[in-house]
Order: structure tokens, then sequence, then C-alpha cells
């Protein structure tokens, strides 16, 4: 490889030297035939191109070409399945090529931590996702990209909302208080996993379309080398670009989406509501609809008199607050050699409207990379840049809510331009009625909140290779990743849901964000083939340094209630609340790295690094995190070299540990300290409003949480792998959990703390398998699919004590999730419902599980969890000739989602509300369940949420040399979440957290792209 | 030359990673926190830590209810006189409550388990303002002063501080005696932090005697009754304590100590502290205004709609009783977070005014409420009881507290009103030494409420006069124990035991349950009878 890499070196410089002359030369024809190098059988349909251009030709059925050439041109050969080879051609001559068949990914480079790795060297489970797999269509969100693509990784978009994020999560979560989240590398930059107000993920501020390959590193062997961060594995990222010698290319991707309007959840019609109603609150019916006065004033119904009228509206509140959406996406990107300095800049916009009215994303990025190589190849420099500006609206996302609670028979408007000329419940006094649903329309059109969230991340990196010691590499990173956000929220004081008569409406709040994560790291890497004992050996250690900030502002004020609802704010505000939020640490690591290589068949590799957290004491800060792994290739064994069935197969033995130091915010957890207590927590001495300091609670022996991972892997490969993929089995036990519980009561300053308590394991089979179906010049068609099973368990927690987490909607402060010991972490806890004859649940019966005659919360229960145990990803290619058609889908089995939205809306006690009062609408499930009151804690709420998702299905077809052999068009037509298969009852089966509540909805969506390339 | 060249360089490398290390040693770079090394550099900290001692109290947390003191409960739900409002009223026939937060219907029902999130919110209460007071004593000991170099002035004044946070400490390990029989036991002399420390539980009988020896030394040296700042505390605190303390003993350590609840008595009413010239007053907004008002409250929790913001308190009682016809508005809470829905009054309760129904002290809200409880979950069913307001009367003009959504009105934990009535019930459980006339007394209190005196008394009155001028203010439920009537059968009322018409409950039910995350994280502590541990 390295040698074929000096050839094409050599090639380019020759070919630059003598450029110029080229122009006086005469063109004349190249003939030959192609090949199949194996074994010699023609290969009709090859491409033959001029290199930088994109002109060329194809092969007949004999496998023979003829081209045109000018003198010293290059020619590149390709085929579907095989490398493609360049070859320097004079006019007039004959090249005859045979064409070496691609040995999948596995040949490749794959990046791992601080260097580059052989992927059929690598002992680590690594997977690699590059460009041409990834998914297609409207991906905001780089994670979007690898959704379901390797065995292992769960990628979960945190709702429909336009801009969002997406929970990665990589053989189940490793924490349980501390973060989950896999550490993302982009370009050898370690990112923060934390944002500010406003901010969002750094994966995020990436465009997708700049993005070359995911390499995601799932066990302690590979991932050890990231220490203290790497137990939730790592997700290393490179990014597009130049490489030497490459012709300048433009290329342009327009997309063009459309997004369905969301289903709505099943409420109550107004007709049905109105009888419904009748029938369960006769006594109430002047409730509905909306009353008038004699001179058609809005009246509440507890006032209407005599003279009083009532019109009943037919609202469909949740078609009023949803819409039909688009989005459009362009990138713009110029590569290409510079005289010797390679360059990638792109340019990319995305603007996209949220289907809940209101929201809108728009996205701008800059990327530009340079690298340079000087002083005859032994000094590379790479330069990355990038700057992302967000400009967000988001909507008020309570409207979700309200509108499968807002009485149907009321309307939109009202008829008097009344605050802001919505409708809204009056109480008995008259005023608002701030007890009854607000008007979802108005919570959306009344609420202004606009973000803007700009970040620069770039890094200048150098490899150096020493002049008198060519094996010896030293390298240097600087990075930086800074982002500030800006943000404003104003509700105008007319806006019924924000009013106040006492101190006025309205809102008028701003805060700032900034994050800072400056990095440097150096390493020095020594590689020596020593022939003469059939080993090599690799050698690297470094040292790296990293500093983490955050600064958060905020001032948030009412608007006095005096102002005339067109008038600006001009008097003081009543309600005034600012503050300033800070926050930093550091991390300073060493790190080392030993890959041995024995007769290219048995290959070691040992790693270790040492962390140190500003977030622990003095004592208990530095943390070493080993790891070992073994990798046999046994292809390479005499028994099997020639085997014409297993071109791959090779063991892999892992052991290591990992740490985890991220408990949030929480950056000073160790020390003793005091806080002061804001404006609003003064305590009054007299007449004087003292100011309160108070003890913060805190815990000198936090230390590192600690995973350890062994995992045994299987890569295969099998017809010159048009068969591939591995099967692995791991085993993590995390030891020393970080977790917010209880301390015990009297030794601290407060009742709960972060601690190191507890044990988790999760225990997992992987298995993916690619094929390479049908191969031929008109047709090639691949399908991979990946399977995983994952079983997560807290195996000790301190005193067995259980931790109660997950917070549901109604209620206050009801928890539905429990971690305890045996089971799986977020367990749901509740009560088991007992049902009647016809299998219906009855109302407020549970088991008395502990037999002591009562119902209370000791007779609560564990009742499955939100992770699936099984899930699997599925992608497909097909191509012929200049069509392809792609898909790729996903299904998780036997996850559960508590059902908040049915819990707290399908009871017929929420009709009508006597604190108020006011009427409010129903699910219709609420005429099957049948609970008058909310029963939140019933497992009948606990529902089976297995699903199947087409992700994305994707049609494209390519016009090659459309104008004069300069222009290639592609024109794709893409569906994303096509359809969802589930029986589960409410709005999707995806939840993250498995908390079923007022989810911003995925929609389908049709995507139309076009990419031109120049 | 070289070998210079290359030490220098090794030394530079050396310095370059020492420094880098050293940057692990970080301190707080937010504004509002400081290390616990400089919190003191000001001495109005000490005064800012005492105000947080009285705070504790009063909000959720340093931000209102933000930033909550206590974790594991919604920060609204978690101040502590909430939680004490819980314990000691929705578990009565004085409350019944329509939500549906997680097992608050339990209290009402007298079913709770040991996992309650409620309980647990109460008992870290108790335990986090003794923690808090354990805290400031530390930082306020005399070579700690000394090495911190406090002026003479300084130290005169936080000798006082010190007095006022022992009797906070006392006033809460009470309440822990009185709801959990006790809990566990920590001092400023016991460590922080300190993985290997199980706090022992000890005996209610020596909880018992350490919150009477403190009362009895602090009251000493306490400033002379409304001396001091007011919501501050004075001696007259310290003896009400003592004479609460010695008014239940018999509950709480089984030996009756009526005689020294006279002695304390007596040295309150003879203080100038002096009954509000009428009773509705004490719970309006300018309670802490109207020295007419002041005069009768001995130790308040003060909020205040501005600067004391809470969810829990006074904000809490006024707002959670208003509902149906009733408009939040008119009762000092015309803002957007008004009428609450929730609790009301068993119709055994509004029986007690039967005998004189234009009491002064019976403020119920009948209009579209029913008097019988068919549905706990209705707020209509039951009559509401808005006892505690947000606005107060001037020349009869209504003026509202200074926010519309939280409440000005301060919390009168303890009152005269009580004494006399405690002085009574003493005396007429025979203890002796009393210098006052006891039916005297409580007639004072119903000719205030514009009732007719009566000529005798017996316990059962007493305990309903109780009921008539107390309501509401958390002592029902140690008065339904010391008079036998609040578990089993001897009184019930509607949904007493989960059953419309009351029902006779396990006698386990007089004490909480230790919560069962205190017993996991700490073994040694043994739970209360009839409980079982999970």
């Amino acid at each position: 490889m390295v040698k074929h890499l000096k050839s094409k070196l050599i090639l380019l410089l020759v070919m630059m030297c003598f450029g110029t002359v080229t122009v006086f030369a005469q063109t004349g024809e190249v003939t030959g035939t192609v090949t199949d190098a194996s074994d010699g059988t023609t290969l009709p349909g090859a491409t033959i191109v001029v290199k930088g251009t994109v002109r060329g030709t194809v092969t007949d059925i004999d496998g023979k070409y003829s081209i045109s050439v000018e003198p010293n041109t290059t020619l590149v050969f390709s085929f579907i399945g095989y490398e493609p080879q360049e070859v320097f051609v004079q006019p007039g001559t004959t090249v005859n090529i045979a064409l070496l068949m691609q040995s999948t990914s596995l040949d490749e480079f794959v990046v791992i931590g601080y260097g580059v790795q052989k992927k059929k060297d690598a002992t680590g489970s690594v997977a690699v996702v590059s460009t041409d797999d990834f998914n297609k269509g409207a991906i905001t969100s780089p994670a979007g990209l690898i959704t379901g693509k390797v065995a292992g990784v769960q990628v979960t978009s945190n709702s429909g909302a336009p801009g969002e994020s997406s929970t990665i999560r990589i053989r189940g979560g490793s924490s349980l208080s501390a973060s989950n989240d896999p550490l993302v590398v982009i370009d050898g930059v370690i990112t923060s996993g934390e944002g500010g107000s406003g901010s969002r993920s750094a994966l995020n501020a990436l465009n997708p379309n700049d993005i070359e390959t995911f390499t995601i590193l799932k066990d302690a062997s590979a991932t050890a080398i990231y220490g203290s961060r790497a137990s939730n594995g790592v997700i290393l990222i490179t990014t597009k670009k130049g490489a030497s010698g490459d012709a300048m290319k433009l290329e342009y991707q327009g997309k063009f989406s459309f997004y369905e309007k969301p289903d709505p959840l099943d409420v109550l019609g107004s007709d049905e509501y109105v009888s419904v109603f009748k029938e369960r609150h006769p006594d109430f019916d002047h409730m509905l609809g909306v009353w008038y006065d004699a001179e058609g004033h809005q009246v509440a119904a507890n006032n209407r008199t005599e003279t009083s009228t009532r019109e009943i509206y037919n609202t469909d509140w949740q078609d009023e607050i949803y819409q039909s959406a688009f989005m459009m996406d362009h990138d713009l990107s110029i590569l290409g050699d510079l005289e010797g300095l390679p360059y990638r800049v792109s340019l990319g916009y995305t603007d996209q409207d949220g289907t809940l009215k209101t929201s809108e994303f728009k996205r701008t990025t800059v990327a530009v990379s340079l690298n340079p190589t000087l002083f005859d190849d032994h000094l590379k420099l790479n330069v990355n840049l990038n700057g992302t500006f967000i400009k967000n609206r988001f909507a008020n996302r309570s409207a979700i809510g309200a509108a499968l609670q807002m009485d149907p028979t009321k309307p939109v408007t009202s008829n008097d331009g009344s605050f802001g000329g919505y409708y809204t419940w009056l109480g008995n006094s008259g005023g608002v009625n701030s007890m009854a649903t607000s008007n979802p329309v108005a919570l959306l059109e009344q609420n202004n909140d606009n973000s803007d969230a700009n970040r620069f991340f770039g890094n200048f990196q150098a490899d150096y290779k020493f002049h008198f010691l060519p094996d010896l590499h030293a390298n240097i990173n600087l990075a930086m990743d800074h982002s500030n956000n800006s943000g404003t929220r104003t509700v105008p004081n007319y806006a019924a849901w924000s009013y106040n008569e006492a101190q006025g409406g309205g809102m008028d709040n701003r805060y700032t964000g900034d994050n800072t994560n400056d990095l440097l790291d150096f390493y020095l890497n020594y590689k020596k083939d020593v022939e003469s004992i059939e080993s090599v050996f690799d050698v690297m250690a470094g040292y790296s340094w990293q500093h983490f900030a955050f600064n958060n502002t905020w001032d948030n004020n009412n608007i006095p209630i005096y102002l005339t609802p067109e008038g600006d704010s001009t008097g003081q505000s009543l309600i005034h609340n600012d503050g300033i939020n800070s926050g930093e640490y550091y991390l300073v690591s060493f790190f080392g790295r030993f890959n041995y290589s024995f007769k290219d068949r048995y290959l070691f590799t040992a790693t270790v690094r040492q962390d140190g957290t500003s977030r622990f004491s003095p004592d208990n800060r530095w943390g070493l995190f080993p790891a070992v792994a073994l990798g046999w290739k046994i292809n390479e064994e005499a028994f099997l070299q020639d085997s014409r069935t297993i071109s791959q197969l090779k063991l892999r033995l892992g052991w290591g540990q990992t740490g985890q130091q991220n408990i949030l915010d929480n950056y000073y957890e160790y020390q003793g300290r005091y806080s002061y207590g804001n404006q609003y927590s003064r305590y009054p001495f007299g007449s004087y409003y003292n100011y309160v300091i108070r003890p913060e609670g805190y815990n000198p022996n936090l230390k590192w949480e600690t995973t350890t991972t062994t995992n045994i892997g299987l890569d295969y490969g099998f017809f010159n792998d048009r068969l591939y993929g591995s099967i692995e089995y791991y085993f993590r036990e995390t030891t020393d959990l970080l977790s917010y519980v209880p301390v015990r009561q009297g030794t601290n300053l407060t009742n709960e703390i972060f601690q190191n308590i507890g044990e988790l394991t999760n225990t997992g089979v992987e298995f993916s398998v690619n094929g390479r179906i049908i191969s031929n010049e008109d047709m090639f068609w691949e399908l991979g699919v990946n399977v995983t099973y994952n079983k997560n368990e807290v195996t000790m927690l301190y005193q067995d004590a259980s931790i109660y987490t997950g917070g549901i909607s109604g209620g206050v402060g009801n928890n539905i999730q429990v971690h305890e010991v045996g089971q799986p972490a977020s367990s749901f806890y509740v009560y088991e419902q007992v049902y009647d004859e016809d299998g219906s649940p009855i109302q407020g019966l549970y088991v008395d599980r502990n037999d002591d005659g009562q119902i209370n919360s000791d007779d609560k229960y564990v009742y499955e969890n939100p992770n699936a145990p099984f899930y699997f990803g599925i992608t497909n290619t097909f191509n012929y000739k200049d069509w392809s058609l792609f898909f790729a889908g996903r299904a998780n089995f036997g996850n559960y989602v508590y059902n908040n939205a049915q819990s707290e809306n399908a009871t017929y006690d929420r009709l009508y509300r006597d604190e108020g009062p006011y009427a409010a609408n129903i699910l219709s499930s609420a005429t099957m369940i049948n609970f008058y009151t909310p029963q939140y804690m019933s497992d009948y709420f606990v529902q089976e949420a297995s699903f199947f998702r087409m992700d994305d299905i994707s049609l494209s077809y390519t016009f090659p040399n459309v104008i004069k052999d300069k222009l290639n068009i592609r024109l794709q037509a893409t569906c994303n979440n096509a359809f969802v298969i589930t029986d589960y009852e409410g709005l999707d089966p995806e939840v993250p957290n498995g908390i079923d509540n007022n989810l911003y909805p995925r929609s389908r969506v049709w995507v139309f792209g076009v990419n031109l390339q120049f | 030359m070289k070998k210079i060249t290359k030490f220098l360089i090794l030394i530079a490398i050396i310095g370059f990673f020492n420094a880098c290390v050293k940057d692990l040693d970080t301190v707080p770079t937010d504004p509002d926190v400081v290390t616990s090394g400089n919190a003191f550099d000001d001495p109005e900290a000490y005064t800012q830590f005492l105000a947080k001692c009285y705070l504790g109290l009063a909000t959720g947390g340093n931000e209102g209810d933000g930033a909550g003191d206590i974790a594991g409960i919604d920060g609204g739900f978690s101040p502590y006189m909430r939680q004490y409002w819980y314990h000691q009223e929705l578990t009565t026939d004085e409350s019944i409550i329509a939500w549906e937060d997680q097992t608050i219907k339990d209290f009402h029902y007298q079913q709770w388990g040991t996992s309650d999130v409620f309980i647990n919110a109460m008992y870290s209460r108790v335990i986090y303002q003794v923690s808090l007071v354990n805290e400031f004593l530390r930082q306020t000991e005399d070579d700690v002063l000394n090495e911190r170099g406090v002026s003479s002035e300084w130290k005169t004044k936080i000798t006082e501080y010190r007095l006022e946070a022992r009797f906070l400490r006392a006033f809460s390990y009470w309440h822990g005696l009185d709801l959990f029989g006790g809990t566990i036991f920590v001092t400023e002399n016991d460590p922080l932090g300190d993985p290997d420390f199980y706090p022992p539980r000890i005996s209610a009988e020596e909880m018992f005697a350490f919150i009477e020896s403190e009362c009895i030394d602090v009251a000493d040296k306490m400033m002379p009754a409304r001396t001091n700042d007011y919501g501050r505390v004075d001696q007259v605190a310290a003896w009400t304590l003592l004479a609460k303390l010695y008014l239940n003993a018999e509950a709480y350590i089984g030996s009756p100590k009526y005689t020294e609840c006279v002695t304390y008595s007596n040295k309150i009413i003879e203080s100038s502290y002096a009954l509000a010239p009428t009773w509705e007053q004490l719970f309006w907004a300018n309670n802490d205004m109207d020295q007419s008002t002041m005069q009768e409250i001995i130790f308040p929790v003060r909020f205040d709609g501005m600067r004391t913001q809470t969810n829990g308190g006074t904000t809490f009682i006024s707002n959670a009783c208003i509902g149906g016809n009733m408009a939040a508005a008119d009762y000092g809470f015309p803002g957007d977070n008004g009428g609450w829905g929730g609790t009301r009054v068993t119709p055994e309760f509004v029986a007690k005014f039967d005998e004189n129904p234009s009491d002064a002290r019976a403020v119920f809200f009948t209009d579209g409420q029913n008097l019988s409880i068919d549905d706990v979950n209705v707020f209509t069913d039951g009559y509401a009881y808005p006892k505690f307001v947000n606005y107060y009367i001037v020349d009869g003009e209504k003026i509202n507290g200074s926010d519309g959504n939280f409440s000005d009105t301060d919390f009168p934990a303890f009152r005269l009103a009580d004494v006399y009535l405690m002085y009574a019930e003493a005396v007429q459980r025979g203890g002796s030494g009393g210098t006052h006339d006891a039916i005297g007394l409580v007639n004072q209190l119903r000719s205030r409420a514009g009732v007719p005196d009566v000529s005798s008394l017996d316990l059962d009155f007493l305990l309903d006069e109780r009921a008539r001028e107390l309501a509401w203010e958390c002592h029902r439920r140690t008065d339904l124990i010391r008079f036998g009537k609040f578990s089993e059968s001897d009184y019930v009322w509607q949904w007493k035991g989960n059953v419309k018409q009351g029902q006779s409950t396990d006698a386990k039910y007089n004490l909480f349950p230790i919560p069962a995350s205190e017993i996991n994280s700490n073994p040694t502590v043994p739970q209360n009878p009839g409980y079982i541990n999970l």
C-alpha cells in the first residue's frame, strides 16, 4: 500500500513537471483490454476516464476499449467491485489492464486514537462507516448518517424538531447519573459533550456533508487510549479533505424536502366530546362552547345570564398547531491541489421549518481544510477550520400537550380582539382563567423564542518524520472549539397564557452562553519493521492537556400590565431576574501504545493512559486506564492461505479499563464551598431582608468510575470478501458508579450527592453481515444486516438502595422509573394493575404485592424497561446501470414505553376540572380504558413498543458526462421515515428515555436532491 | 554546550508538565459560589448564614424553590413548612387533598409506606436543618473566629446568633421526635463527609432530654421577650418549645410533665406577648407589619411575595384551598398561578362549629361546595377553608400582598393563643403551679372569636377548641395523638382508613416510619414498630 502511494506521488510529480510541455503535443488513440486479475476474464463495461476530467469511455463486450488522449495523460480504470487503477499513457500505445478485485473495507486504513492503522491489523472492535454508506435524505444531524448502520450502536433522534440532536448509545449505557454519551473526536479534536444554554452538541455543529468517515471504537482495547472519557465508546470523525494531485473539483448538492403534517393523537372530536361530556358531567353542560352577552362579548360560563347566548365550535386543535413544512439544503464544495497545497472549502446552508408551527432552523456552515506536505514529505500539516452559524426559532412545545387537552368546542380566535385576538378561558372573576388549558395556537404564535448559536472549531496538526530517523514521527495538535450563543424570548404582555394581573404579563428574557474547549496534544510514534525476525513494532507515547470552560448569563424580565396591547415595553419591569453561571475544568493526560505484529499473523496491542481531572481532589484525581488485545489472522496461516473460500478470518481478544468523570456541570463537587442565595431567597430580620449564604454538600472522596470491558470478536470474509462481517461478544462491568444518590443523613450538608456507588453490567452479542450478492457490469446488489443483543443490569447499589428517576407529567414529582439491583437501569416501577373478567383494567385496584392488606408505595414493582434487548439494522443498495435504489431500516424488539400522554389525558375527570373551573378534552382511548381519575402508577401504561422503522428509501439516477464531459448530474428522490410497523398505541414507539409525553412528532419526509459535479 | 541545551530543554519540559498538572487545582469561577476558605472574609457572612438557618424553614432552596436544599423531591414541594403541614394536617380531620401527586393521598388514608417520598422529604428537612446549624456552630467556634481575626463587636453578635441557631436545631429535633419518635442524632462535634461515620438513632428519651436541656440552656441567655428583630427568636420561643415538649411528654416518652408545662406557660403568659385584637388578622399579608398582630406571634416562619418566594409555606396553604367558585384574586392572588383546587376540610371538622356557626374562626367557603366528601378528587366535595389569605384590610380597604402569586403572609409557628390553650390543658391534666385562670384565658380567645364564654373546661372541649382556634397551623396531628384519637377507632372522620365513612387504622401510624432510604444508607437505624423494611 505504501509503495503504491509512493509510485502515485512520483507519477504526480512527473505530471506536474511535464505539464507545460504537453500543450504542444499531438493527441492520439490508446487502446487495450481490461481483464480480471484473478482469472484473466475480460471485463465488459469497465470505465476509463481521463484523470481530472469527466471525459472517458467504457469497454465493449470483449473488454476492449479505445480512447483518444493527449501525451502524458493519466487514465483511471475502474469497475464496480474492483480496485481502480491509474496508468500514465502516451497516445498510440496499447495498454492492457488487469484489475484487482476489491477486498472491501478490510484493506483500508482506519483512524484510531492518535494515529491510523490498517483495518486488518486492528485488534479492537472498530467499525467504519464512510460517505458511500451514509443514510440518505433529509439529514441535518450528523448522527443521522449512521443510524442503524453499526451493530451495538443505537442512534435515536430526540424528536422531530428542526435541528434536533440525537442520542447515541454504544453497547448500552455504562453509567447511571454520569453521562452515557460517547466521546466524539473530530479530526483529532476531543469535543466536550456538554453545551451551554441554547447550544447544541459539537456533533450537531458539523455539516453532515463535510463528513468523510465515522469510525466507532466500541471496546476498551480500542478506546482505552482515551482513558477517562471512553467508557461509552468513541466516535472518531474525519472530514473531507483535498488530496495532493487532485484536479480542481466543484460539487453542488441541493436538497429540497417536504415534511408531511404529523399524525395527530386520537382525541374526541367536537360532537363526540359534547356527548361524552354531557353523559359524564351533566351538571356542567354549560362549560361547553362559548357564552356571549347581549353585546356579543364573551362571558365566563359561570357568569352567564338569561340573555346570554352560546355557540359551540368545532376545532381540531392538533390540526391547528401542526403544518407541513419545507426544508432546503445547499452545499457547495471545491477541492483540489493548488500547487502542492491540497485544499477543500465548503459552504453549506440549511433552512428548515418545523412541522410544529413557528419552529425554524437555519444553519450556515463554512469548512476549510488545508493539508500541505513539506520538506520532502517529512512534514505533514493539517489545518481544519469550521464555522457554524445557527439561527433557531424554538416553538413553545407546551402547545403539543395543550392541543390534546384544549376543549374542541372552543374557537381559535376571539370575536373581540382581546388577548391578541385569541380565545381564552375566563375565570369566575371575569379575568383570565389561569388554571385552564391555554389556547394552543396562542402558545405558539405569541411566543417569540430565538437563538443564535455560533461555533468555531478548528485545529492545526503537524506530523514530522525525523530526517535522521524516518521511522520516528512527532505529532502535535493544537485545537480550539469555541461557541457562543445568545437568545431572546419575548412574549407580549397581552398574551393570556403569561398574564398576571398583579405584575403585568409577557416576557422579555435574554441569555448568553459561552463555551470554550482548548486542546493541546503531542505524541511520538516509532514504527520499525524488523524483517529478520518477521516483526513489526509500533510504539507511541504522548501527552495531552485540555481545558473546558463555560459562562452563561441570563436576564429575565416581564412587561408591566399598564401598557396597551400595541405598546412597547418602556416602563419598569416588575419581575426581574438575572445572573451568571460559570465553571471550568482541566484534564491532563499521559498515554502510550505498543503494537507488535509477528509474521503478519499474530497481533498484540497494549495501551495505557493516565488521566488527571480537576473535578476530583488531589488524592483521587489521577486514574490509570490500561488495555491489552490479541489478534490472530487465521486466514494467513498455511492451512488457509490458499483457501478460495475464506478470504478473511481474524480472531480478536481484548480487555481494558476506561473511566468516567463527566458528572455534567458539577465541576467542584469534591470541594467544600458556599453559594449565595438569590433575591427570591432572602430572609427578613425585622424588616431587613438578608441575602443568605449556604454551605454546599460535597464529597471529598469522589473518584473515577471505572468500566472494565472484555471483548471477543471474529472478523470473517468469504469468497474474496464478497461476504464479510463480524461477530462479537462483550462483557462490560462498571464499578464505582458515579451516582447522584441519598447520602447517609447527618454526615453531609444535603440529602443527596454524587457518590461512587454501585456496579452495573452490560453483556452483549453483535453480529453483522454484508453481502455483495450481485456484482456484474449492469447490476450491483449489496445487502448489510446487523443484529445486537444487549442486557443491562444493575448489580450493586450502595446498601441496595433503589434510585428513583424518570419524572412524568401529571401530579408533581411523580417518578415512574427506578435503578434497582438485579434489574436493568431505568426500569419502570409501577403498581400491578388488576383487570376484570373482560380484561378491562379496574380503576385503583392493584395487586397487594407485599400482602400487608394495603396498597401503598411499598407495593410497587419493577416491570420492563425502555431499552430494547434486541435491535437490528438493515441497509440495501441496488444499482442497475445508472439507477440506484437504496433503503435502510431498523427494528427494536422488547422495548417498553410509559404512555404518559395516555395516563394523563385518557381519564374522564379531565373533562371537567373544578379548579378554574374549565373543561378539557381527552384521548379517545379513555372510553376503552374507563378510568375516571388518572392512575399514573399503573403498569397498564407501560406498553410494549417494538417496532420496525424504514428510515430511508432512496432512488437516484446519474447522468454522466452531460455537458462536454464536464458535468455529472445525479438526481435523487428519497422518502425518510417512510413507515413504522408497531403495535404501540401512542404516536411514536421510539421515545428517548421511554416516557412518551408531548413528543415533537417525527413526520414522513419527501426529499428531492440534485448533485452536480464539475 | 549541547549538554546544557539538552538540560535546559529537559527543565523546560518538566516545568511545562508541572504547570499543566497544577491546572488541575481549580476553584469555582461562578460569582455566586465561594470556597469554604474565603466564605467568611466578610463577617456579614455570619448573619447571612444565620439567615439561611431560618430560611431553611421557608423556601425550597437558594433561588426561591430553585437550587434546592434537598433533592429527591420537586422544589416547590420540598419546603419545610409545606411538608410539615402535609404531615400534621392532611393526616387528620382538618384536611383532605384532591391531587394526584405521588402518594399524597396516603396521608389522609393513614396508609403510608416506608418509601413514601414526602415522608423522606420531611425527614431530610429535619436533618438538613440540624446539619445547617451544626455547620454554623462549627464555623463560629471561638478558635475559628480568633483564627479569622473576627472583631469583638462581631463576636458579641455571633454569640447571640449561636443561641438562635441552637434553638432552631432543637425546634427541628422536636419535629423529628414528634413525627418519627426521634431521628438520628448529630451535633457540631460529629464529623462531616466521613463515609465511615454512621450517625446513631438515639432513644426518644435521649432526644427529649437533649431538646429540653438545649432549650433551658439557650433560654437563659437569649434576648428577652420582643427585644430581638422581628422574626428572630427570643427566650419566649425557647420557653414555648419547652412547654410543647412537656405537654406531649406522655406521648413522647411515656412520663407526664404537665407541671413543667404549666411552669413555662406561666412565664410566657407573663411575658410582653399579647393577643391580637382579632383572630383573622393573624393570617393576613401584613402579619409582619402590624404591631397589634405581631405581639401575639412568638415565632413566625416568614414569607414575602417578592423576596422570600416559595410554592410552599403560606403560598401553598392559601392557594391549595382555592377552587370551585372561588376566585384566587379575591384572596390576594391575582397572578397567573392562583387557585390550586386541592385542600378542604372534613364534615367532622365543620361540625366543631355547629354550636356557634357565627364563630369568627368558621371561615368556610361553601358556595358550590358539598359538606360531605363523596369523591376525594373533587374539590367541590368538602368545604374550603380560606383562613390564610394574601391580603389585609386597613380602614375597610382591602390591600393585596406584594406579589400576585406568592404570599406575603407569615406562618405563626408559635403564637400566644396556643400557649393559653396549652396552659389550660396542662392544668386540666393535673399540672400544678399555675398562677392564671385557665377558664379566663380560654374565654379570652372565645370572646375574640365572638362566641359565648364557657364556665367549665374538660379535655374533649379543649381538643375541639384547639381545632377551632388553631386549625391548619400544624398542631392537629400532635393534638390528636396526645388525646389518643389519631389512629385506631376512638375517633374517625371521612376517608380515614381509605373508606368514605372513615375507619379504624393501625396504631403504628402514630409515628411515621424512618424512610427506607435512610435505613438503606444507615443500617444501624432501627425502624419504628410495625413498619417493615423493604
